[in-house]
């Protein structure tokens, strides 16, 4: 089976929905004939027609809008969003209609929909193309916010939130999109919506993270293992509902926790984490919790950026740093 | 049954396609020196925009959105506005922020990732890259200077694809009701990415939109710079003047990718963009500057030389504008930097000197 990137996993499963579940469709700008920016919808015009997927004119409010009007009617649309920076002029139909239509309506009305969009720094972008504000999102409720780091947990996790009955922020890490290609087996099958996923079993420490920064994470691990450190690996990916459960076995399990995200450090999903695990594992914390984030800035332009994004480094000094804890 | 409104949009153009003079010519149209400056600015924007992809092609700049084949639009603008107007500019609009006094290395620095690109232009505003949603800062501009009356105008610009955001009708709608001094300029280049203008609206102009907010909508050829440069000034007198808002819409053809992260290839029909060049501004003007005799082959030879030197000492001093501190990317969010965050500046400090060292 050949390898594909995440970004071509993206495609497989909304060509595998789409032939599975004529209800699914597509909108978005440029998502036809072009494919989408990322090129996420490549194909998907020329198979399934104009009726199903569609470009939009440039109006993202109109685009959540639609896309909530057509969800309350049993279609199951997949919005694109160009980048998460321009899912912001959607924020008052997200926040306002989608994430409230169930329990305002005490059910009779919902709305099962997936919005789109690429997200993170590190590609060199323009200004406004480098946001990770899934807190935002995470703070909404009625919303669920999903962000894949692998090809796999890309197709499976994108399929379950088309399937999923209320609405899906799924947040895809523009660095990763053609970083490493992974076998995607085309089977269909959905990952869970509220599960964190542990990428690697250890003993010493455990690292959390998702999106963009399971790459520093995973080569940091890689090194400390040549150091004799077993670390933990663990990927949220459901940033909400948070698994706690699988943090807090890992915590119980190694007692020491560093949580990585590339998002700005006030107010971030690390502050929830680390709350969360304060509250309920301080008993078999032997260490502080520590948060390698973002700066509580705007990402730089490109020529700067790299300084904002955590390095591998700091992830290797912070573990050595909670190893020092007896 | 009765009628009780009826609307009609105008089309304007004085230079056309074969570049004969199909319109009243304008004063300035009869000053020589000013025809010449018009078509030097367009071949320096040209030339500008030449280098940026050759400089993006070799990992020298960022991402690049290009003006090619737009470059009357803009040059009638930056011609058009007096000094104390403001311009309120997406981020095609290279020759008018060049003739307001923003130096072309800073539009090298913008693209090449580097806030200082920003630093410079007065009460202008920086390029808008949230699409669409410049206008309605333009209204609120336009608002203090009405309260203020200082008899100066602002001009704001956009594509079509930006005209179909909620943000750009607003600043219409407000525009009309609070007679503002404002002029709203599409630069309508048939592309919004791939999305071509039949996908935007299915009203049969741009310029019809000013009618439901209340004022006058015309449309331009906006190949001919003539026509771009005297429509805007009628426009941004009457702001001026008498707090009239005029929604102009310049019709033109988008000559290359949208960035040069696009290939308009996968969604271009074959065959459009050459059409189309019959039509493109500067040749136009160049013929009709032969046929005053007051161009030669000899005159453009040396007028390319000295855009390209002029662009290249642009480029130089881009290329020589040495990294801004890693600090900058925080100590300017804030008038004072909140004492909170002067550990997060000092880490910040640190990366940098790691990485520098
Ligand atoms: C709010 C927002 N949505 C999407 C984008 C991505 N984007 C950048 S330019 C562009 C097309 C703009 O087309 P148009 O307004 O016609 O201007 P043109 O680029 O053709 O000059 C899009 C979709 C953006 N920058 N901002
Ligand atoms: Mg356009």
């Amino acid at each position: 089976m050949a390898e594909i990137t995440l970004v071509e996993a993206i495609n497989q499963a909304l060509a595998y929905e789409m032939q599975a579940d004529p209800d699914v469709i597509l909108l978005g700008e440029d998502i036809g004939k072009d494919g989408g920016v990322f090129r996420a919808t490549v194909g998907l015009l020329e198979k399934f027609g104009e009726e199903r997927v569609r470009d939009t004119p440039l109006a993202e409010s109109m685009i959540a809008g639609l896309a909530i009007g057509m969800a309350m009617q049993g279609l199951k649309p997949v919005a694109e969003f160009q980048f998460m920076g321009f899912t912001y002029p959607a924020l008052d139909q997200i926040i306002n209609h989608a994430a409230r239509m169930r329990n305002r309506t005490r059910g009779r009305l919902s709305c099962p929909l997936v919005f789109r969009a690429p997200f993170g720094c590190g590609i060199h972008a323009p200004e406004h193309h480098s946001e990770s504000t899934e807190a935002i999102y995470a703070h909404i409720p009625g919303l669920r916010v999903v962000i894949p780091s692998s090809p796999q947990r890309a197709y499976g996790l994108l399929l379950s939130a088309i399937r999923d009955p209320d609405p899906v922020i799924f947040l895809e890490p523009a660095r990763l999109y053609r970083w490493a290609k992974q076998e995607v087996p085309d089977d269909g099958k959905g990952l869970p919506l509220d599960r964190a996923f542990i990428l690697q079993s250890g003993e010493d420490v455990t690292l959390i993270s998702w999106g963009a920064m399971i790459k520093e994470t995973l080569s940091a691990a890689q090194k400390l293992k040549k150091d004799g450190i077993s670390v933990e690996i663990i990927d949220v990916a459901t940033i909400k509902p948070l698994d706690k459960q699988t943090l807090l076995t890992s915590i119980e399990k190694t007692g020491r926790c560093i949580i990585i995200h590339e998002a700005a450090r006030t107010g971030g999903v690390g502050e929830h984490i680390s709350a969360e695990l304060a509250e309920q594992a301080l008993f078999f914390l032997k260490a502080p919790i520590i948060r390698l984030t973002g700066y509580d800035t705007i990402v730089p332009y490109a020529k700067l950026e790299n300084y904002y994004l955590p390095k591998e480094q700091q992830i290797i000094d912070a573990v050595q740093r909670v190893l020092e804890f007896a | 049954m009765k009628i009780i409104a009826r609307f009609e949009i105008s089309y304007y153009q004085i230079l056309n396609e074969t570049s004969e003079i199909v319109g009243t010519l304008p004063s300035f149209a009869k000053d020589n020196e000013h025809l010449l400056r018009l078509y030097r600015i367009m071949v320096l924007n040209r030339v500008f925009d030449t280098k940026a992809i050759a400089l993006q092609r070799t990992g020298r700049l960022g991402t690049y959105p290009s003006s090619l084949g737009q470059e009357a639009v803009f040059t009638g603008i930056g011609d058009a506005m007096l000094k104390n107007d403001i311009l309120v500019p997406y981020y095609r609009d290279y020759a008018a922020m060049w003739m307001r006094g923003i130096p072309l290395s800073d539009i090298l620095l913008f693209w090449g990732g580097d806030e200082r690109g920003n630093l410079q232009g007065g009460e202008d505003l920086p390029f808008s890259v949230p699409v669409g949603s410049q206008g309605l800062h333009a209204a609120g501009i336009a608002t203090a200077l009405k309260i203020r009356q200082e008899k100066r105008a602002v001009l704001t610009t956009c594509g079509e694809g930006a005209t179909s955001q909620g943000d750009f009708y607003e600043a219409l709608n407000i525009a009309g009701i609070w007679k503002l001094p404002i002029v709203f300029v599409i630069n309508n280049n048939q592309w919004a990415i791939s999305v071509p203008r039949s996908q935007q609206t299915a009203a049969a102009t741009l310029a019809q939109k000013a009618i439901a907010a209340g004022f006058q909508g015309e449309q331009v050829d906006g190949n001919d710079v003539l026509a771009v440069r005297e429509r805007v000034d009628v426009a941004l007198t009457k702001a001026r003047e008498e707090n009239i808002p005029t929604l102009l819409e310049m019709i033109c053809y988008r000559q290359c990718d949208h960035t040069t992260a696009d290939e308009a290839t996968r969604y271009e029909p074959k065959g459009v963009r050459d059409l189309e060049w019959k039509k493109e501004p500067i040749m136009r003007l160049r013929r009709y500057l032969e046929n005053l005799k007051i161009w030669n082959q000899i005159l453009e030879e040396q007028l390319q030389k000295e855009c390209t030197a002029e662009v290249e000492k642009a480029v130089q001093a881009y290329l020589a504008t040495k990294p801004a501190p890693a600090s900058d990317m925080i100590d300017y969010l804030y008038a004072k930097l909140p004492h909170t965050l002067f550990e997060q500046r000092e880490q910040i400090k640190q990366v940098g000197d790691q990485c520098h060292g």
